[in-house]
C-alpha cells in the first residue's frame, strides 16, 4: 500500500471473535485484518449485526463469556494484545488505549461525583499527587467545552445533559493521553447541533495530542467527515477498505455502493431511494461462498461456491468481490 | 359540519401544556413573601398552525424537546390538547371524548418509532393487523371478510400470508415496521400520524420503508405527518415542513423553499450541522453553542435567542410571530425586518 511509510499503531491480523451460545456459535467477527498509523482516524462502517463494536471490544479485551476470542492477532507496537493477561491490559486501558461509549447516559457512574471518576484515571496511569491531577482534570474539562470547570467537577452525571454527559466521556477518554482512542457510536445518541460540536472537539483534540482514533459508525456520513480511511464490514467480515473519498465516491464492493445510495442525501434529487433488498442473513447460520450474495444484485454463481476474499482493487481500494464494480458503475 | 374541500388535518394554535404534579411538600417553595405553592407546567407545544391537504406529506423536525412527537401524540389524541383547534376531515376533535373519537380513528392512523415496543409480543400478525378494523366493523359480513382484506395488507407492504400465524419477535426491526404500517392501513384512512417511523432502522432498511410509504401515498392518496429529526430523510419524504424549536414552530415551508432558502437561524444551523457524504459545498456556517433551554422556563421573547448568534435586544423583548415571506414560507424571526443584522 502507499502508505507503509507511516509507522503502524495497531495491527488487527486475522481477528476471530465467537459467541457460544446455545442455539450456536455466532461468528460476529470472523477473520477481521486492519492497521491503524499513528495520527490517524479510521472509520469502521457496517449495520447492525456487522461485528463492528465487537471488533472495539476486542481490541480492549472486553470480551466476556460466552464471547471468546478465537484465533488472530492485536498488535501494539508490537505487542500481541490477545495474549496479553488481564494485568497488563488494565495497564493499557485507559493509558494506551481508551474508550468512548455510545450512551453517555450509562457509560458514567451515577454514583460518583465527575471529578471523582475523572481522578480515577489519573490515579491509576500517572504519578501525579492530588493537586497536579485536580488541575489537570480542570484543564481537560475546560478544553472539552464545559465552562465553570472547577465547580462542574463536584456535579454529578445527572446534572449534565447528554450533549455535556458526551464532554465528560470524552474529557476522561483523553485524560490519560492514550495513543489510540476507540468510539463507538459517539454521536449516536445525541442531536444533530450537538453532534457537530462533538465531532468538531473530537477532531480538534486528537489533531492537538497526536492520538489516532476507531470510529465504529453505523453513520456514513459522519464517518466521511472524520476518517482518513474506512473499514466496511458485513456478517463479520471485511468487505471493502480504503481512503476515504475514493471509497465514498466509487466503491468496488456492491454492498459499500448500497449503503451509499441507500442515504438520502440532502444533495440527492432522486425521487426514489436506491434499497438493499432483503435483510442481514442469520449470522448463526451463514450461506456458502459470499454472505452478500442473496442481496446482491450482480450475484453468479461463482459467489455461492467461493467465499471471495480481500484483494487489492484500483487506487487504495481492497475489496472481497468476485465482480467489483468499476468507478462510476452502479450495482 | 364535515365538509369535503376541507383539509385531511388543521391546526389552529394548538397547545400543550403539562402540569408536574407531585405532593404538596414537593411543590413547596420558600420566596420574599413566605411559602407558596410552585405550579411548574412543561409548556411543550405552544400554539401550532398548519394544515395538512390531502395526499400530502408533512414533516415536522427539531431536536429532542422540541415538541414534534408531543404534536403528533396531541393529533392522534393520545393527549387531549390544553387549547387551540384541531380539526380532522373538517371536524374539530379537540374536545372529543374516547367514544367520539371512535369514528374518527377510521380517518386517522398512527405509527410508532419502536418496532419493537409497538407491537403486543402475545398477538399473532393477524390479530395485531386485524385489531382497528375489527373496531371498525358492526355487522357480521362485514367481520368475515376481514382475513382476506388481512392477507391483502400483508402482501401490499411486501409480507406474505405465512407471516400471519407468527409472533413479532419471529421478524426483524424493518418486517416489524412492515407490519405496524399494514396496522395502520388496516381502515383505510385519508391520514397517518408516523412519529420517527424510520430512526430505529439501519440504513438500507431505512431507504425501504420509506419507499414503501411513498409508495402507499401515491396508491391511497395518503396524507402524513411525518415526525423526524433527521434532515435528510425529511428532504426525501415531504412535500413541506415545518421546523420546531422549544414547542414553536419557527418556519414552515414546502421543501424544495426551505432547503434552497432557509430563512430562520435555526434552520440553518440545523442545515449546517447535518453531517453529509459528499464532499463539503460551500455551506452557510452557523454554528450553535450551548443546549436547548428547559420548557419548565421558556425564555422571554424569541425561544431560539440563547442560543441565536444573530440575537439582539429586540429578540429578549417581543415573541416573533410567524409571518408570509413569500412561496408559501412563513418564518419567525425580526431578522426579517432587520436583515441588516444578519451578519455573523
Amino acid at each position: 500500500m502507499a502508505d507503509t511509510a507511516q509507522p503502524k499503531l495497531l495491527e488487527v491480523r486475522n481477528l476471530r471473535t465467537y459467541f457460544h451460545t446455545f442455539a450456536g456459535t455466532v461468528k460476529a467477527v470472523n477473520g477481521v485484518s486492519f492497521d491503524i498509523a499513528s495520527g490517524e482516524v479510521m472509520g469502521l462502517v457496517g449495520e447492525s449485526g456487522g461485528g463492528k463494536s465487537v471488533v472495539g471490544f476486542s481490541i480492549l479485551g472486553l470480551i466476556d463469556s460466552p464471547g471468546k476470542i478465537e484465533g488472530g492477532q492485536i498488535l501494539l507496537d508490537g505487542e500481541d494484545l490477545v495474549k496479553a493477561g488481564e494485568t497488563r491490559l488494565r495497564e493499557i486501558r485507559g493509558r494506551d488505549i481508551s474508550m468512548v461509549f455510545q450512551d453517555p447516559m450509562t457509560s458514567l457512574n451515577p454514583l460518583h461525583s465527575v471529578g471523582r471518576q475523572m481522578d480515577e484515571v489519573l490515579r491509576l496511569h500517572s504519578e501525579l499527587d492530588a493537586k497536579a491531577r485536580h488541575t489537570a482534570c480542570v484543564e481537560m474539562l475546560e478544553s472539552v467545552g464545559i465552562s465553570r470547570a472547577e465547580e462542574r467537577l463536584k456535579a454529578y452525571p445527572h446534572q449534565f445533559s447528554g450533549g455535556m454527559r458526551q464532554r465528560v466521556v470524552i474529557a476522561i477518554a483523553l485524560l490519560a493521553r492514550p495513543r489510540l482512542i476507540i468510539a463507538d457510536e459517539p454521536t449516536t445518541a445525541l442531536d444533530v447541533t450537538i453532534q457537530s460540536q462533538i465531532l468538531k472537539l473530537m477532531r480538534r483534540q486528537i489533531a492537538e495530542k497526536g492520538a489516532s482514533m476507531i470510529l465504529v459508525t453505523h453513520d456514513l456520513a459522519v464517518v466521511s467527515e472524520m476518517a482518513d480511511h474506512i473499514t466496511v464490514l458485513y456478517c463479520g467480515n471485511v468487505v471493502e477498505r480504503g481512503r476515504t473519498r475514493e471509497l465514498i465516491e466509487a466503491p468496488a464492493h456492491p454492498y459499500t455502493r448500497g449503503l451509499i445510495d441507500s442515504i438520502p442525501d440532502l444533495s440527492n434529487r432522486h425521487e426514489r431511494l436506491q434499497q438493499i433488498p432483503g435483510t442481514v442473513p442469520d449470522i448463526r447460520n451463514l450461506p456458502k461462498g459470499c454472505n452478500f450474495r442473496d442481496r446482491c444484485p450482480r450475484a453468479q454463481a461463482l459467489c455461492a461456491e467461493v467465499e471471495p476474499i480481500l484483494t487489492a482493487q484500483r487506487g487504495s481500494l481492497s475489496a472481497a468481490c468476485h465482480f467489483p464494480l468499476s468507478p462510476g458503475e452502479t450495482a | 359540519m364535515i365538509d369535503a374541500t376541507a383539509p385531511m388535518l388543521e391546526v389552529r394554535n394548538l397547545e400543550m401544556h403539562f402540569s408536574l404534579g407531585g405532593s404538596v411538600l414537593e411543590r413547596l417553595r420558600f420566596g420574599k413573601k413566605g411559602p407558596r405553592l410552585d405550579r411548574p407546567v412543561v409548556r411543550a407545544v405552544n400554539g401550532v398552525n398548519f394544515s395538512i391537504e390531502r395526499g400530502e406529506i408533512m414533516a415536522l423536525v427539531g431536536e429532542s424537546g422540541c415538541g414534534k412527537s408531543t404534536v403528533a401524540k396531541t393529533i392522534a389524541r393520545i393527549y387531549k390538547p390544553t387549547g387551540g383547534e384541531l380539526r380532522i376531515d373538517g371536524e374539530d376533535v379537540a374536545e372529543h371524548d374516547f367514544a367520539q373519537m371512535l369514528p374518527v380513528r377510521a380517518k386517522m392512523q398512527m405509527i410508532f418509532q419502536d418496532p419493537y415496543a409497538s407491537l403486543n409480543p402475545r398477538q399473532k400478525v393477524r390479530d395485531i393487523v386485524a385489531e382497528p378494523l375489527l373496531q371498525q366493523t358492526t355487522t357480521a359480513a362485514e367481520r368475515r371478510e376481514v382475513p382476506a382484506k388481512i392477507e391483502a395488507l400483508l402482501a401490499r407492504v411486501g409480507l406474505n400470508a405465512e407471516h400471519a400465524g407468527r409472533y413479532p419477535h419471529q421478524f426483524s426491526g424493518g418486517q416489524r415496521q412492515r407490519i405496524g404500517i399494514a396496522r395502520a392501513l388496516s381502515v383505510t384512512p385519508g391520514l397517518i400520524v408516523a412519529d420517527e417511523p424510520v430512526s430505529a432502522l439501519d440504513v438500507s432498511i431505512q431507504a425501504q420503508i420509506l419507499n414503501l410509504m411513498k409508495d402507499l401515498r401515491d396508491e391511497f392518496g395518503l396524507a402524513y405527518l411525518f415526525i423526524s429529526h433527521d434532515l435528510s430523510v425529511v428532504h426525501h419524504i415531504a412535500d413541506k415542513i415545518g421546523v420546531m424549536y422549544l414547542g414553536f414552530m419557527v418556519e414552515n415551508a414546502p421543501r424544495d423553499v426551505l432547503f434552497s432558502r432557509p430563512r430562520h437561524p435555526y434552520t440553518r444551523a440545523l442545515l449546517s450541522a447535518a453531517p453529509s457524504i459528499k464532499e463539503k459545498r460551500d455551506k452557510e456556517e452557523i454554528e450553535l453553542t450551548g443546549e436547548v433551554p428547559s420548557a419548565l422556563s421558556l425564555p422571554s421573547g424569541c425561544c431560539f435567542r440563547t442560543r441565536c448568534p444573530f440575537a439582539w435586544d429586540r429578540c429578549a423583548a417581543e415573541r416573533p410571530s410567524l409571518r408570509d415571506v413569500g412561496e408559501g414560507q412563513t418564518v419567525a424571526c425580526h431578522l426579517i425586518d432587520e436583515p441588516e443584522r444578519d451578519v455573523v
